[in-house]
Parts: structure tokens; sequence; C-alpha cells
């Protein structure tokens, strides 16, 4: 009768990490099934580093690079979009074909399902323009603040495209300073001038 | 103060759920019961307080959906054949062999009390307000599952 309570359950594992893989997966997929998966995301690996994908049911919501924190992005969009935050790769499976298709230069522009509930009012305006500067073609914040019909608003324009929740899917890196130095980033200055010499060929 | 993306409750609370729904359920239903208790909680997940007990949150789900499972197999006929032997190579292989055929014939309510108690570490204030009753039954529940349990280990240590 020497059996210590803890040596009862001995051969219990802990852990039992091919069990809960399976079950995360299942469970990922029954909460789509039931429409209780709000926000779904995955990370890709790319040329400018390990992107965090997430997307909503009604497309995606939110790309960010490395240096903006994935845990901390994943922790904001628990509060501002819903905390039923679940890695679950397959939603994002269209959007990281489009990825890669755009870094091996065979894409020039994006055909997905976006969802712009994170940016309001005037940096929403700001965003939603941003797909009318052509592949390879780069703007002025000036000339962005213009085609908004706001061309004193060259510093909002600034801060739209630096808070911009969907970076190369709304391409803020085409939009430089006057000067033609590249400005602000947020996937960093390097990040951005990778994307203008890939789109220049 | 605010809500953790769920994927973290997963990530931190999945091994525990996990072990426990096996001690209650059995290795068979443990993969089932993990799901409901998972999928339930997800849904319910936004109404839950920011400072709430995660951890008590998950075991009372775990409870209810365990409570479920062993009633709808106590009205299914059961098997009188001995079952096809099973081949797994799992690290679960082990303790299906070892603890779960000395837990089976415990009832259900001393399993809740001895897995709440000892593998999860819940006070037994906490574990009555989970399985129902005062926390002195509780302790009573989990006394007897362990002593029977040991008997148990004894028995099987003498016939090996």
């Amino acid at each position: 009768m020497s059996t210590r309570t803890s040596d009862l359950f001995a051969s219990l594992p802990e852990r039992d990490d091919a069990v809960l893989a399976r079950l995360h997966q299942r469970l990922a997929a029954r909460a789509a099934a039931d429409g209780v998966l709000d926000v779904a995301y995955r990370t890709v690996d790319s040329p400018v580093g390990p992107l965090l994908l997430a997307a909503t049911e009604r497309g995606l919501v939110k790309v960010s690079f490395e240096r903006e924190g994935h845990a901390h992005v994943l922790e904001q969009l628990a509060d501002d979009v819903s905390p039923r935050v679940l890695n679950a790769p397959s939603r994002l499976d269209p959007v990281a074909r489009e990825l890669d298709e755009y870094f091996a230069g065979r894409r020039t522009r994006f055909d997905l399902p976006l969802d712009l509930q994170l940016a309001h009012g005037f940096r929403r305006a700001v965003i939603e323009h941003l797909t009318d500067i052509g592949y390879g073609h780069t703007a002025s914040y000036a000339t962005v603040a213009a085609a908004v019909g706001n061309p004193r608003a060259v510093r909002a324009v600034g801060s739209a495209c630096a808070k911009n929740p969907l970076p190369l899917v709304l391409p803020c890196h085409r939009v430089v300073r006057s000067d033609g130095s590249p400005g602000q980033y947020g996937g960093g200055e390097a990040a951005k001038l990778l994307l203008i010499a890939l789109e220049a060929g | 103060m605010s809500l953790e993306p769920f994927e973290t409750v997963v990530t931190r609370y999945g091994p525990m759920v996990l072990r426990v729904c096996r001690a209650v359920v059995g290795p068979d239903a443990a993969d089932d019961a993990w799901s409901e208790t998972f999928l339930s909680a997800l849904q319910a997940y936004p109404r839950l307080r920011p400072d709430s007990d995660v951890q008590g949150w998950l075991v009372t789900i775990a409870h209810r959906k365990a409570i479920d499972q062993i009633r709808a197999a106590a009205r299914r006929p059961r098997p009188t054949d001995t079952l096809p032997e099973r081949v797994t190579e799992a690290p679960a292989a082990l303790w299906e062999s070892d603890v779960w055929p000395v837990l089976q014939h415990l009832p259900p309510k001393q399993r809740a009390c001895v897995a709440y108690h000892h593998l999860v570490g819940l006070p037994y204030a906490e574990v009555a307000a989970i399985v129902g009753g005062t926390a002195d039954a509780a302790r009573r529940a989990a006394a007897d599952g362990i002593k029977a349990m040991r008997t148990a280990v004894a028995a099987q240590e003498v016939r090996a």
C-alpha cells in the first residue's frame, strides 16, 4: 500500500502531442462548419520575412510583418474582431497561394475577398484607393491625398498607409515620398524597397 | 484586461483537458469528450468574463460532456464479445493497459473527484462546485477512489 498517488497516474502522459495536433485540426474544422471560427490565422514564409495572415468568414482581415510581433497582433484581433481566434490554415490557403504567385513575379493583382473592418473613415478611403496605383508604379503621398479628395491631408495619408491592415494585398508599398525616397513602411524600409524592385522586374 | 485569443487557451489547457477526459471517460471516448468540450467552450468564449478562472471553467464544461457520454454509453447495449485488439504504439497505449483498467471500475463520481483534485489540482471546494455536493463529500469520494486504485494496483502486482 506504499504507492504514491502521483505514481498511480505515472503512465498517463502529461502531453500527447500527436493526439492533440489531430484534435486541434478537428476543432478548427468543426468550428468553421458551425460558424464559430470568427478569426482563422496561419503564418507563411516570404521574401519579406514570416507573415501572419488572418481571415474572418467575410475575407482577409489582417496581414502583418514579423516586426509587429505576431502574438501582439493576435491579441489585437481578439480585442478588435473576436476572441474566437484559432490557428486554422485552410481558410488562408487561397491567400497563401496568391502571395506565393506574387512573390514569384507571376501575379500583378490580388483577387481575394477582403474584410476591411479594421480601417475606418478617411483611412479606409485611402487604402481602398491603393489598388488604383498599378503594379510596378508608385505614387507620392501628396498624389494619393489629392486622389481621395483631400490634397492637404498628406500626413494623414502617411498614417493611413502606416496603419494599413492589409499590406501587400492593398499595396501601400507603392506610395513613396515626393523626392522618390521610400518613406515609412510597416514591414521596414528594406522590405518596401524589395517590393518596389520586385515589381519593377 | 481582455480575453486572450482562444488559440492560447487551447495551447495552455488542451493537454490537461485530454488527461482529465481520459481519466473520467476512458481512452476510447476521450477524444470525443475533448472535442465537445473545446467546441462548446469556443462557442461560449466571447461571453466569458475576462477575469474568469479559465481552467475551472473548462473542467466544468468537460465534466458536463463526460457525464453526457457516460449516460449515452449506459443506454447503448454493451458488446459482450471481446473487442479486437487495438494496434496502437501511441504513448497512450501504456496507460490504457495500466491506469484505465483500474479507473474504469470506480463509480463516475469517484473518477471525477480523483481526476479534478489529483490531476488538475483543484481544491475540494471547487471539485464540489463542479460535481455537486459538499467539499467533504468530494474529499471522501476522491479518497475512496484513490484507495480502490491502490488496492487494484497491488492486486495487479501480486498477479504479475
